[in-house]
């Protein structure tokens, strides 16, 4: 099998605008997936609402696409209902750092065994391009037209501070490294956060300076910061960028967990 | 064989939950229900099920309905502001078709109110409190015996109509004690299996689809958006939306007379006392102490769907009287049906009626 016998055919096209990174995100998840072994019907992808919340859908396996931001509450009833089931979670930054925030957090702590993949487009793309908060200082949305005046959340470190097992971030550019760190999040029992960064054209790079698509693409590429890169820099005592992210494999541990199926 | 105990209401709700299969309890703490969850915590490990305390009331609703698509009865409670929380999920499982419970144990409101006192304000939130078009089943207990078999014949309705159903307690059925005779076993009537091969979302003649269970190999999408009979989003095609939501609702309309649950006492009186909830209770007592007077009772056990043709047998009525621990709530459901006056008794506050509360109002209107 590959990551195409996933997919809904009869479900296609699909509603993802021309140059949307969302695509490439679960391209790479299916793959993990795939890779996993695992049985489409002992499969669950759960989702809650804005444009990463519509790939279930479009996955030949059982799928709950539920309320904005409570898709992690839905799983978390899953999971524990029964334990056979494996779950993956497709979210937003919208989804799960504004309206879904306090179920982000309290899957963490709980550490349950799901697998969440976070499409971070920066902005809500569904509704039309509003600031989200993941939204970089200065950067345009319809909602904030002088530019973003508040701090973005680092959804990352926000995950490691709530107690989740796995944590790493990748960008849409990375398509092996987040297939590879999807896997490890399946493979790790516990709550597993993988954020991607993703371009959205018609929302945000459309506002912000990114002409082309590939523009956005090379920005995320060219401001990734590997994280062994940045330990490296912070051991010599230099100073990271500011318009640098990091990416890589950001936490990983055995903490108690939830949900884990016992062998 | 029954046995008897002496229970407090909650108590008796979660036993019933627990006698019908509940397996998973998610909930919040909220007076005054709170025991109902503490209960579950308690028993339900211990039976193999789940008890999951959840960060909210959102998620709590989140959480049941969840497991319910893994094919378990699943259960929630909780009191008015929480009650308020459950309404974004609880349109999510209406839309969805998704069995599950939720109970609502009254407390008064609005906002945070009186939250050790009892009252009944919750009631059209029940039937309306969701945003769009749906319907919904609601239970009312009068006694703690009934705090036990509503609770099993909620799980058997919301199995059988693929519907969230409500048991609309309130705080003094939930809190007091009674002596209560618990049967060996519960009937259950369980959700009728997705066919394989059949269309996910397609209602057979009954108005309701098969459930196909996460985990059967059915693939079986699950959304909020219109959707089609696959169960694929639809939300901009008019007529789809309209039948949907018509079938939504007509599947739990048109059955009011299968699940009615009423007992019509004395029809032939000229003064017909109509109650639900802890309110039955004094008017039971109005009844007892008035044995000369010429009084008739529509007590009701399932409010929604309302039972409009209960209030048929009362051909002699003058009069309705209609005591409820909100302003007058179901007395207005009462008027759309009837001709003759419906006299509504409010009581805020959170105490019972009294007997002689009832008799004054039996007095103005002879």
């Amino acid at each position: 099998m590959s990551f195409e016998d996933w997919y809904r055919q009869d479900r296609l096209p699909h509603i993802y605008c021309a140059g949307c990174g969302n695509g490439t995100v679960i391209n790479c998840t299916l793959a993990a997936v795939d890779q996993m072994g695992w049985k489409k019907e002992d499969t669950v992808f759960v989702s809650g609402i804005g444009c990463s919340s519509r790939a279930p859908g479009y996955i030949l396996t059982d799928s709950l696409h539920t309320t904005h931001g409570r898709a992690l509450a839905f799983a978390t009833g899953v999971r524990l209902a029964n334990p056979d089931l494996k779950v993956v979670v497709f979210t937003g930054d919208g989804d799960l750092a504004a309206i879904g925030g306090n179920h982000f957090i309290h899957a963490c702590r709980r550490n349950i065994d799901l697998t969440v993949v976070c499409m971070n487009n920066q902005i809500y793309g569904m509704t039309g391009g509003q600031g989200s908060p993941t939204t970089p200082i200065g950067c345009l949305s319809s909602t904030t037209p002088y530019g973003c005046a508040e701090m973005p959340f680092d959804l990352c470190e926000l995950a490691t501070a709530a107690g989740a097992n796995y944590v790493s971030r990748w960008t849409s550019y990375h398509v092996k490294e987040l297939e590879k760190a999807v896997k490890a999040g399946l493979e790790t029992p516990g709550f597993s956060f993988i954020e991607v960064l993703v371009q959205c054209p018609t929302a945000f790079g459309r506002r912000n300076k990114f002409r082309q698509v590939a523009d956005h693409v090379e920005y995320l590429r060219t401001h990734s910061l590997l994280s062994v890169k940045r330990d490296r820099m912070l051991e010599k005592g230099e100073k990271i960028p500011e318009d640098m992210f990091v990416v890589g494999e950001l936490t990983r541990r055995n903490r108690p967990a939830l949900g884990v199926k016992r062998a | 064989m029954t046995r008897t105990e002496f229970w407090q209401g909650n108590t008796a709700c979660a036993e019933g939950a627990l006698a019908a299969g509940c397996t998973f309890f998610g909930g919040y703490p909220i007076t005054p229900s709170t025991e109902i969850a503490e209960h579950m915590a308690a028993k339900l490990p211990k039976k193999g099920g789940v008890f999951i305390q959840m960060e909210d009331e959102i998620a709590s609703m989140a959480s049941i309905i969840g497991a319910s698509w893994t094919g378990a009865r699943t259960m929630t409670a909780t009191s008015g502001p929480g009650f308020s929380l459950m309404m974004e999920n609880i349109g999510f499982a209406a839309m969805t078709e998704t069995p599950c419970v939720v109970v609502n144990v009254q407390r008064g409101g609005p906002s945070t109110g009186q939250p050790t006192m009892s009252a009944q304000g919750d009631m059209m939130q029940a039937r309306f409190g969701s945003h769009g078009d749906y319907a919904i089943i609601a239970l009312c207990p009068s006694n703690v015996q009934e705090m036990y078999e509503l609770t099993v014949k909620a799980f058997n309705l919301a199995d059988q109509y693929r519907v969230p159903v409500f048991l609309m307690a309130d705080e003094t059925i939930g809190h007091m004690r009674e002596k209560i005779l618990i049967p060996d076993m519960v009937g259950r009537i369980n959700r009728k299996p997705l066919v394989p091969g059949t269309l996910p979302f397609k209602a057979d003649a009954d108005l309701i689809p098969g459930f196909g269970k996460f985990g059967t190999g059915q693939h079986v999408h699950v959304t909020g958006l219109t959707h089609d009979e696959r169960g694929y989003p639809c939300a901009t095609n008019p007529k789809l939306h309209f039948a949907l939501v018509q079938r939504l609702v007509d599947k739990i309309e048109n059955a009011r007379d299968d699940m009615a649950d009423y007992d019509i006492i004395n029809p032939d009186a000229s003064q017909v006392f109509i109650a639900y909830g802890a309110p039955v209770r004094t008017v039971q007592q109005v009844m007892h102490d008035n044995r000369d007077r010429d009084i008739g009772f529509l007590r009701i056990r399932l409010v929604w769907p309302f039972p409009e043709k209960a209030l048929a047998a009362f051909k002699k009525a003058r009069h309705f009287f209609v005591p409820e621990m909100n302003l007058g709530q179901i007395a207005r459901e009462i008027e759309r049906h009837v001709r003759v006056p419906v006299i509504s008794i409010p009581k805020l506050g959170g105490e019972l009626h009294t007997p002689a509360e009832l008799i004054a109002a039996l007095e103005v209107h002879p």
